[in-house]
């Protein structure tokens, strides 16, 4: 919403600064966006006095002119041909800076003689684009601030042009009047009347209007009044000024008018060219496929209900949102049919927004309107009109009745002292509230007619709150729930996101927040690009689908570094992964992804490519820092996004999956342009049972001080025998005595013929009654080579 | 008998090795050696003579051993220092290398942001990401045609053929959280709700899917005058500042009443932030007393409990304090960008140790 100065002061008496009235308009929920201030840089120029000019001797065209200025009589060297003796002019003295010509005016010689500033024209000042000569004032005193002179003088060249966002609860800020109406209360000037004009019909409008009845709830008042005889042509210089000022084009007398109005008082009008209305005007719904040529030069086609204003020939407005080309105002018109109606903010808002138009109109409508002002904003148009424009008014007609909008509400001061925290004395609420237009009777407030937003009693307390000016608000000390040291505050899963996410990190995984939908095909990939997590209104395709894993959105991630030169990548994200479209269908995903090789090539031989069992590490790593228990199954048969060989379960049961880990399939690599391979592993934080036992105590450390043995075994058996088959054989053979048992070789093929691989593994054996005896530990060995044996169907390695 | 002594402390002297020493200490004070053939001498002596002789020979392999000893010593020393002439390594070379992690600057923000207001007394609420319009919009005094809703940028859910309930969004803002928590525990409560919110809008300053954190306090006599200060006290420890201003301004918000948007003060000199400091103000959020619709639609009593509410951006406050340029390059995942924006694993935040360092 822009406006300028002079047109605020029209509605307030106030001697407040540009400064000043931006400050509280920001403050009072009007927030200045800007503020375009031309007379801010003439700040300087002053008035003076030509009091002799005489030709230079040197220069047939330059005056050597005596000046008097608020500093006293000075040279000063002109060339404009005007420049002569009695005329009073704006004077830039050294040190001025004049914006039209970018340049600071110094003391200089001209052909010998001295010259002690400059006489400006308009366009040195920008002000218009004349530059015929300098500036001859009809009036002004020697030393005057010019900036002031101008606004007494001629405002529009100067006239401060500010603008404000407007919340959609504000529509009354809508129109100057009604911002003039906030300033008013702030205390920064007295509002200025707007007397109602006197409107006399003369005679009886020949068009008509009718609401058909299942129309009133959408258009629930309509009034008119025909003008005849009116002369359109240009608007007066002054309408043309304000509306230029703030950005509208001036098109014709009548059309400026109901733009005026439009910003003045927040009431928009339609101007019907009454010789091209057929018949009578009616207000109805749509049917749903009739069209209409509307003023923007655009054609648009009703949706059923949608409210129109036809007249014999059919559609001739877009009912509160824009009007019909077909009878719309032009130089020729001479008789005028002005509309001011009452439209349903809700009803414009869906149809608005179906059509697709954005007018000023339909903004203001949807916002709200104030309704009891609809056949007083059309006395001020045809006022306007009759002056401008002359003419004969019919009396008014009118259709439906201005809605009710009747209420008052409490006033608590109390309450609102509360509320806000602030002293604001109970006479100040009160005198803020009838400052704004409420009706104070006992500690009702009545709301005026402008303030649809105002609904309950918190909207009073909102109303004094922001004139008394939150500014002021000084900060208390809120006191917390529980006195003394505070309590954590977050849950168990919340404490393992953040540890997950801190040892992925310590593993050397760089963390990365993905967006949380992808593209379909990349969706399906992993299991998800259904229609139920599918988004109606994507902001483009590379975005339609939630996402079903963590790992689509990290593989695009590499992909996108592989093509900026980075190979070895190791990525993580800890986030939500959705498996349906319904609230609270989602799930917390650990996923890491490692691609290329462990680091660059270095002196040492230690880089390699990435493997499986890097992957596998920090799973385990990172579902141990959770608090997974230690014995875990590693199964197969994740899904088919995995290498089917290589890619492991790790599971606490067959239905309990913590996590996976394992390559990725090479056909999703190539799907999503990586170059792989790529090693990967998703881990569910929620799965991992939380701890049984309540409380911090670790329990007695129980160790023994004998001396632990270990004896290695090495198995012959067939290549695909699990190495943990193994493990857990070797583990049950004698469970007091068996510490640990670790694979430490394997051994594929070679003598041991195809198919078959030996695995070597290192048995310890911790003793906690008595030292272990060699026949003790012959019969363990014993144990584990026929449990292992047993378990594999292989044979100790000869 | 100093003969003796002379002769072998100068053979122990001129010792060339180890093996050489031993052969000095065989001969000298080995069961057969010199020393010990004079021992048995002593039988043979006049006990004067063997109260002379005695302890005199014992002195003499005492000192012959301790030689010995102080020799080998210094000849493993000699050896060591050999050896380790030798041994020399390049030690300006690389090792091996070592990936180093990061944190995202979402989550050291968001971690930053709970550690002070756990301090302050909020615990963290968290809700789904896809939810009903009713949570998002209704419950928040947020109507089917009020023009916020249109402004919001929306994301739906699809809705399959015959399902006519009205679409699922993705949640516009974390307030549909205070709902469900309203819900969930009643009055009093404290609560901070951080994650991630969509709007449909991608350009220089937004990006489609961005993080929010709002804060929740109802009790009986809050007042705005405590939210200040709750956001007083937040943005100074946030910042890591002394001191700070706060400017509220009137504003609107459907879910609040009264409403204001809250600016710090700050300088922009030489294109870095400080805040606190400085002519220029700010706009990091938006508050208000929470509206009683709201509280009433989370089944809390608002002519019994009144309470405030706050929002702003994780990512923008991200960007405001460690001076990143731009919000989209957030979700890019530029392994450049991750590793210089990025924090280390071990800087938890906490309040007792400084939250960045």
């Amino acid at each position: 919403m822009k406006f300028t100065l002079s047109w605020l002061k029209q509605h307030l008496d106030t001697a407040a600064s540009v400064d000043e009235i931006t400050y509280a308009l920001t403050d009072l929920g009007l927030e200045v966006e800007g503020v375009e201030d031309r007379g801010a840089k003439l700040a300087d120029f002053t008035i003076g006095k030509v009091l002799s000019a005489e030709k230079h001797p040197d220069a047939d065209r330059l005056r050597v002119c005596q000046v008097a200025t608020d500093e006293g009589e000075k040279q000063i060297i002109c060339g404009a041909p005007n420049a002569r003796e009695g005329i009073t002019v704006v004077v830039a003295k050294p040190g001025v800076y004049v914006p039209g010509i970018d340049t600071t005016i110094g003391v200089g010689k001209i052909r010998g003689i001295e010259s002690f500033g400059m006489m400006a024209s308009e366009r040195e000042m920008e002000l218009s684009d004349e530059h015929d000569g300098i500036i001859e004032l009809p009036s002004g005193e020697v030393g005057d601030r010019f900036v002031d002179w101008l606004d007494e003088n001629d405002p529009a060249k100067v006239d401060p042009v500010i603008e404000i966002a407007i919340t959609p609860n504000r529509p009354d800020a809508l129109g100057v009047r009604g911002i003039a109406r906030d300033l008013a209360a702030r205390g920064l000037g007295t509002m200025r009347p707007n007397p109602v004009p006197e409107v006399e019909g003369a005679f009886v409008s020949d068009i008509t209007v009718s609401i058909d009845d299942d129309t009133l709830d959408g258009c629930p008042a309509f009034f008119g009044r025909l003008i005849r005889g009116v002369q359109n042509g240009p608007s007066p210089q002054w309408l043309q000024d304000r509306l230029r000022a703030i950005g509208l084009r001036p098109i014709s007398f009548l059309v400026d008018v109901t733009n005026y109005f439009t910003y003045d008082l927040n009431r928009p009008l339609h101007v019907f060219d009454a010789d091209k209305v057929a018949g009578n005007l009616r207000v109805h719904r749509a049917k749903g496929g009739e069209e209409i040529a509307a003023l923007d030069e655009k054609t648009y086609t009703f949706q059923p209900g949608q409210m129109i204003i036809s007249d014999d020939n059919g559609p001739e407005s877009i009912a509160g949102i824009m009007g019909g080309a077909e009878t719309g105002c032009t130089e020729e018109t001479v008789n005028v049919f002005v509309e001011s109606a009452y439209w349903d903010p809700i009803q414009i808002a869906y149809a608005g927004r179906a059509l697709k138009i954005n007018s000023d109109a339909r903004y203001r409508f949807e916002r709200g309107v104030d309704p009891a002002f609809t056949p007083v904003g059309l006395d001020h148009a045809c006022a306007m009109i009759l002056e401008h424009a002359g003419g004969t008014v019919s009396s008014m007609i009118s259709a439906g009745a201005v809605p009710d909008t009747r209420r008052a509400y409490r006033l608590d001061a109390a309450r609102v002292q509360s509320l806000v925290g602030m002293d604001i004395h109970e006479s100040e609420q009160r005198q803020t509230l009838t400052a704004l237009g409420f009706k104070l009777e006992g500690d009702m407030a009545h709301v005026p007619s402008w303030r649809p937003d105002v609904m309950g009693e918190a909207d009073l307390v909102e109303e004094v709150a922001r004139v008394a000016s939150l500014t002021k608000l000084q900060g208390k000390p809120l006191p917390r729930l529980t006195p003394g040291v505070p309590k954590p505050v977050m849950t168990p899963i919340q404490r393992r996101e953040q540890i997950a996410r801190r040892t992925a990190a310590a593993l050397g995984y760089n963390e990365c927040v993905t967006y949380s939908f992808i593209d379909q095909a990349s969706a399906k990939l992993f299991g998800g690009g259904d229609d139920a997590t599918m988004l109606e209104n994507p902001i483009s395709s590379d975005m339609s689908h939630m996402r079903p894993a963590l790992l689509p959105g990290l593989l695009q991630a590499a992909a996108r570094n592989q093509a900026r030169g980075f190979a070895d990548l190791a990525l993580f994200e800890v986030g939500p992964a959705f498996h349906g479209g319904e609230p609270g269908e989602q799930h917390l995903l650990v996923s890491g992804l490692l691609v290329g090789r462990t680091g660059p090539k270095d002196v040492h031989g230690a880089s390699r490519p990435v493997d499986v069992y890097d992957v596998k590490a920090d799973a385990e790593a990172i579902l141990s820092a959770i608090g997974t228990p230690a014995k875990v199954q590693i199964l197969r048969g994740a899904q088919d996004w995995w290498h089917p060989g290589r890619h492991g379960k790790i599971c606490l049961g067959p239905k309990k999956v913590l996590g996976v880990f394992g390559e990725l399939h090479p056909r999703v690599l190539e799907a999503m342009d990586v170059k792989g391979p790529a090693m990967a592993f998703t881990l569910w934080p929620a799965e991992v049972p939380l701890p049984r036992k309540a409380g911090a105590n670790k329990g007695a450390l129980d160790i023994s001080d004998l001396q632990a043995v270990e004896r290695d075994f090495a198995f012959v058996v067939d290549a695909e025998v699990e190495g943990l088959t193994l493990v857990n054989a070797a583990m049950g053979a004698d469970k007091t005595l068996i510490e640990d048992v670790r694979i430490f070789d394997e051994f594929i093929g070679g003598s041991l013929g195809e198919g078959k691989k030996s695995l070597a593994l290192t048995v310890r054996l911790q003793p906690k009654d008595a030292t272990l005896k060699d026949a003790d530990i012959e019969a363990v060995a014993q144990k584990v080579v026929d449990k292992v044996t047993k378990a594999t169907g292989g044979s100790l390695r000869g | 008998m100093d003969d003796l002594k002379a002769k072998y402390l100068t053979q122990i002297a001129d010792a060339a090795n180890e093996a050489s020493l031993e052969d000095i200490r065989i001969a000298a004070v080995g069961k057969k050696g010199e020393v010990a053939l004079k021992m048995r001498e002593l039988g043979k002596m006049t006990p004067e003579e063997r109260q002379v002789a005695g302890p005199a020979l014992n002195a003499l392999k005492d000192e012959i051993n301790s030689a010995i000893s102080a020799k080998k010593a210094a000849l493993a020393d000699a050896a060591l220092d050999e050896r380790l002439r030798s041994e020399w390594l390049d030690v300006t070379l690389p090792t091996r290398t070592q990936r180093r992690g990061t944190i995202h600057p979402i989550s050291q923000v968001s971690e930053e942001v709970t550690a002070i207001f756990a301090e302050i007394g909020f615990s963290v609420a968290e809700g789904p990401r896809i939810d009903t319009d009713w949570y998002n919009f209704d419950a928040l005094n947020i109507p089917g045609h009020h023009p916020a809703r249109a402004e919001m940028d929306t994301f739906y859910m699809h809705r399959a053929e015959g399902d006519n309930r009205p679409p699922h969004v993705l949640r516009t803002h974390t307030s549909p959280v205070q709902i469900r928590s309203m819900e969930a525990t009643g009055a009093p409560t404290r609560i901070i709700c951080p994650g991630g919110v969509y709007r449909a809008d991608y350009d220089q300053t937004h990006t489609p899917m961005f993080h929010q954190v709002e804060g929740l306090a109802i009790d009986k006599d809050i007042s705005m005058a405590n939210l200040k200060w709750v956001l007083e006290e937040f943005v100074k420890s946030y910042f890591e500042v002394d001191g700070v201003d706060l400017r509220f301004r009137a504003s609107h918000f459907p879910f609040t009443e009264p409403s204001a948007e809250v600016d710090i003060r700050c300088s922009w000199e030489g294109g870095t932030l400080k805040v606190g400091e400085g002519d220029d103000w700010l706009e990091i959020l938006g508050s208000g007393m929470v509206h009683p619709k709201v509280l009433e639609a989370g089944g809390i009593d608002p002519a019994e409990w009144q309470g405030f509410a706050f929002g702003m951006g994780i990512d923008r406050i991200a960007m405001l304090k460690y001076g990143v340029p731009d919000l989209r390059a957030f979700f890019d995942s530029d392994l450049r960008w991750l590793r210089h924006y990025g924090f280390a694993a071990l800087d938890v935040p906490t309040l007792h140790g400084g939250l960045s360092r």
